[in-house]
Parts: C-alpha cells; sequence; structure tokens
C-alpha cells in the first residue's frame, strides 16, 4: 500500500516537471531559453516517471526496456538541442536584449568579411 | 470504498499532460522561427512518451512500452534531420 503512494506521488512529480517545461517554452523570451527549458526539464520527469514503472511492476524484460528509453532520451536529447541551437545561430536569430555576451562568430559572417573576428583576451 | 490509487494517479498526471501538451501547442501555432517550432516539436515528444507511459499505468498493460522506445529513437533523427536541412537551405544563400 505504502508503495503505491511513492509509485503515484513519482508519477505525479514527473508530470510537474513537463508541464514546467512546457510553461518555460511558452513564456521565455528567446530561442535559446527556451531550449534550456525544453530539454533538461523533460528528460528529469520521463527518469522518474520510469522509476516509478520499475518500481511498480518490476521483472527483467521492463527494466530493460525502461533503462533503453531513458539512455536513449539522455544520449539523444544533447545532440538534437545542440544542432538546433547551431542552426538557429547560423540563421542569425537574434539572441534577447538581457543576454550580454556571445563567443560564436557566425559563419556567414566568416564569409564575408574573409577572416575570423579578433578574439578578446 | 476502494480507491485504486495508481489509477487516480495516472489519471491526475495525464490532465497534467494535457495542459502541458496545449500550452506546447500555443508555442508551436506562434513560434516566430522555425526553430521555436522543432523545439516544440521536441517537447511534444517527450511529453507523448509521458502519456504512454502513463497509459501504461492506467491500463496495465506493459505490451504499450514498446511505443515509447519507438517514441524517443524516432523522433531523433527527425530533429536532426529538419535542423541540418535548415541550416544546408541558410547555409547555400
Amino acid at each position: 500500500m505504502i508503495s503505491d503512494w511513492i509509485v503515484g506521488l513519482l508519477l505525479i512529480i514527473g508530470a510537474l516537471f513537463m508541464l514546467i517545461a512546457a510553461l518555460g517554452v511558452l513564456r521565455f523570451d528567446d530561442i535559446y531559453l527556451r531550449m534550456h527549458a525544453a530539454t533538461k526539464a523533460p528528460s528529469f520527469g520521463v527518469l522518474l516517471m520510469v522509476v516509478a514503472l520499475i518500481l511498480h511492476f518490476g521483472g527483467v524484460w521492463l527494466t530493460i526496456e525502461g533503462v533503453l528509453i531513458v539512455l536513449f532520451i539522455f544520449i539523444t536529447t544533447p545532440i538534437g538541442s545542440h544542432t538546433i541551437a547551431r542552426t538557429a545561430h547560423q540563421m542569425g536569430i537574434k539572441q534577447s536584449k538581457k543576454t550580454c555576451i556571445d563567443e560564436l562568430p557566425r559563419e556567414g559572417a566568416i564569409k564575408q568579411s574573409g577572416k575570423r573576428k579578433q578574439q578578446r583576451t | 470504498m476502494e480507491i485504486n490509487i495508481i489509477q487516480t494517479a495516472s489519471l491526475i498526471s495525464a490532465g497534467i499532460l494535457v495542459i502541458a501538451m496545449a500550452l506546447t501547442f500555443v508555442r508551436l501555432a506562434i513560434g516566430p522561427s522555425l526553430p521555436d517550432r522543432i523545439v516544440a516539436l521536441d517537447l511534444i515528444s517527450g511529453l507523448s512518451i509521458g502519456m504512454v507511459i502513463t497509459l501504461v499505468f492506467y491500463s496495465g498493460e506493459v505490451v504499450f512500452l514498446d511505443i515509447a522506445v519507438f517514441i524517443s529513437l524516432i523522433v531523433f533523427i527527425g530533429t536532426v534531420a529538419i535542423s541540418k536541412y535548415l541550416k544546408r537551405r541558410f547555409y547555400d544563400k
């Protein structure tokens, strides 16, 4: 009975993390900030949900499948978000006004000026 | 009166996930640029994985968990392919 309460609590907390992620995607200023909200929190929510699943059902095959889900998500989400961020930066999407530093030179700028921008020390 | 705790918790979390998916669809509709929409689609895939796990809890059928594995594999390929395509399209210009 107590394990039922723990499983239900883990499930609802995982769903709340996903709600926080959706709220951040809706409310943040910038695509980079939105990506920060949209990649980390759902991974953690899925992790909590899979932990609840393994605690409730048990079994070898289901444990392997749950670990596979978490592993795939934790490997593929950073790669996907890195690719989207690089594409957005090269498309020239501007950052929010509150962001004050941008150290990655744009490749279009490299092509036009012919040389890399001088790096600050 | 007996209340099934697991089914009640799965119904509550399904409600929370529906609200989250509605908020994400708003961003998908009003997103100013294309990468915003790709980010929203990525988040929708994560939410649908959560919904599949909630369905497994509600119905008690473990077979549905295969859907979550396939979603977590397929969506990554879609995201990377779309962003590579966008990068090439804007790089050639």
